[in-house]
């Protein structure tokens, strides 16, 4: 156990641009995901995220950071789900069952091209659990940015999407484009999404995005609150799994580090299923005299 | 500043719609011939009325008449295939938003969802606004006195979802109150309420319409909670509506012709009832 703050971790280069990268894409998961789990979009933001598997496989094919290949292709998700999505009741479902097939049996296709190059060995792994350590300093910028700009998004349109959550209706008669914001919203999941799969893999980003988001909201009541628990949980899950993840090196079998992204999988659903230890809340505060206040002067 | 307006309604007695505010004849929503057809099917026609300042009225008819349909079209949410809506006497547009409430037909409010009562209420104000809503004391204090107004100071900071029917709609009565609007619709508020729920919304709505002068549109299927505060009733049934006094519209002869069958109104210790006829 000495070697949980073993000196090397923070003198670590591929270390601290995994926590400064981690700490991105947990803030933007937490916030993001607040609305992904209130606007009961959690679905189209596992299908994003699998779609994206198509968008970084090809772009590894083609030599690209895969970060660009996953916001290319769930950009391009997004939009097609948004397109297809209002045309009928149940077609955002189908849309998206559809986009997701096809793009899938691409990823399968691109997926065994990589394999069959040998400089980009391990690219499946790569693309579906993640690259916490591999992450290339050239592209931190980039990832930053995209994470800054999807989260001043989402808050500028904090206070509109609440109101279209509680009712499409009542935003709609107070003049709000309510198709418009949910497009610019999936566009910003799919960023998100996209941030998710370069840290801990296309397959496993929803749980960055679901997980804090569901345990926030089961114990927060504000918006604020809920948004703000959320990015703290996801970030506390990041940071603690690249440590142990750092440190697994010296566990057996020796020489090998477990996947980064198998620890921060496995501390959200702890820190989930801890919310359930919390003991239920008082559903509401009444007064003995409720009632009375308002009757009929 | 409710107490002054008790004070001043106690002064006089009578609020018919006429001595509602003589310096004001002009009507403040007037429906003039609206028409709409849905999927090629004439829903509704040339249904007129008027409505002025303080003034308490039922949309009363069937389930499936187009009573949310009516509703939808003074909103702007449903565009009509005839007749014009007028706010003040001109087109509606959408500066007019302001100054209508809308209490949509029953919400289903997830447990989960992270809105107090009091988040609600600030969304009222201004939740089509972009960016983030700074707190304030004035706006606190704002949020505050409207939750007083209906009577859901008690659980201001309790989840919305985890309210009961009756305390929801007091929260969204509160959310359409707080931008100070002249007009509140209400669709089918009653639904699914408990009897003490509902007197408790119905008494509410008309000391509203009384002391803040806010003129009610309500929809519901049933006019009885409704005979002791309605100023007057929209009767809606087969596409077309009678308006009027509840002893002018709800008769045997009006509502058959109305329907376009035959329908028995019958009178119950101070209770209607809408029987169809054979």
């Amino acid at each position: 156990m000495h070697y949980l703050f073993e000196p090397g971790l923070f003198a670590s280069g591929p270390v601290r641009t995994a926590l400064l990268v981690g700490a991105v894409v947990a803030v933007t998961s937490g916030i993001i995901g607040v609305f992904t789990v209130i606007r009961g979009q959690s679905f189209a933001g596992h299908s994003l995220a699998d779609v994206a598997t198509t968008g970084g496989s090809g772009a590894f094919l083609v030599g690209l950071n895969q970060f660009w290949g996953f916001l290319a292709a769930g950009v391009a998700a997004a939009g097609l789900m948004e397109a297809i999505g209002v045309q009928r009741r149940r077609g955002r479902d189908v849309a998206t069952g559809v986009v997701l097939g096809a793009a899938l049996g691409m990823a399968a296709l691109f997926l065994y091209l990589d394999t069959q190059q040998t400089s980009t060995t391990g690219a499946s792994f790569t693309v579906l659990f993640g690259s916490m350590f591999v992450i290339s300093p050239d592209s931190v910028p980039a990832l930053v940015a995209s994470g800054v700009v999807a989260v001043v998004t989402v808050a500028v349109l904090a206070r509109v999407l609440l109101l279209t959550s509680l009712s499409s209706d009542l935003a709609r008669a107070r003049g709000v484009n309510v198709r418009l914001v949910g497009a610019v919203y999936l566009i910003a999941l799919a960023v998100s999404v996209s941030l998710s799969a370069v840290a801990i893999g296309a397959v496993l980003s929803t749980a960055l995005l679901i997980g804090p988001s569901a345990t926030a909201l089961r114990l927060t009541k504000s918006p604020i609150r809920a948004m703000a628990a959320s990015a703290v949980t996801g970030l506390a899950a990041t940071w603690l799994g690249i440590v142990l993840a750092y440190d697994s090196y010296y566990w057996p079998p020796h020489g090998h580090g477990w996947p980064v992204s198998f620890f921060v999988v496995a501390l959200v659903l702890a820190g989930y299923l801890l919310s359930y230890a919390r003991k239920p809340r008082r559903l509401v505060p009444r007064s003995p005299h409720e009632g009375a206040e308002c009757s009929p002067a | 500043m409710a107490q002054d307006a008790a004070r001043q309604t106690a002064a006089q007695p009578t609020t018919t719609p006429q001595t509602v505010d003589p310096a004001t004849p002009r009507s403040l929503l007037e429906l003039d011939g609206i028409g709409v057809r849905l999927g090629g099917r004439q829903v509704l026609g040339d249904v007129t009325f008027t409505i002025r300042k303080g003034e308490f009225t039922g949309l009363i008819g069937p389930n499936g008449a187009g009573k949310t349909t009516l509703l939808r079209v003074i909103l702007g949410l449903q565009q009509a295939s005839a007749g014009r809506v007028l706010v003040d006497g001109e087109p509606r547009q959408a500066a007019h938003q302001a100054s209508i409430g809308y209490v949509p037909q029953k919400l289903v409010i997830d447990p989960d969802m992270p809105l107090r009562a009091r988040d609600v209420v600030s969304l009222g104000l201004d939740g089509q606004r972009l960016g983030f809503g700074f707190p304030s004391r004035q706006r606190r204090e704002l949020i505050d006195k409207t939750l007083a107004d209906v009577g859901a100071d008690n659980y201001a900071g309790a989840r919305v979802g985890e309210l009961s029917g009756g305390e929801q709609q007091r929260v969204l009565i509160a959310h359409a109150l707080i931008s100070r609007p002249r007009l509140l619709l209400l669709d089918e508020p009653l639904a699914n309420l408990d009897l003490k729920s509902e007197q408790e919304i119905v008494a509410l709505l008309g000391k509203l319409a009384r002391e803040h002068e806010i003129a009610v549109l309500l929809s519901a299927h049933d006019m009885n909670p409704l005979l002791g505060v309605m100023d007057r009733i929209v009767y809606v049934a087969n596409g077309r509506v009678a308006t009027g006094s509840t002893d002018e519209v709800v008769t045997s002869e009006g509502l058959t012709r109305l329907y376009g069958h035959h329908v028995d109104v019958v009178r119950v210790h101070n209770r209607v009832l809408v029987v169809a006829g054979e």
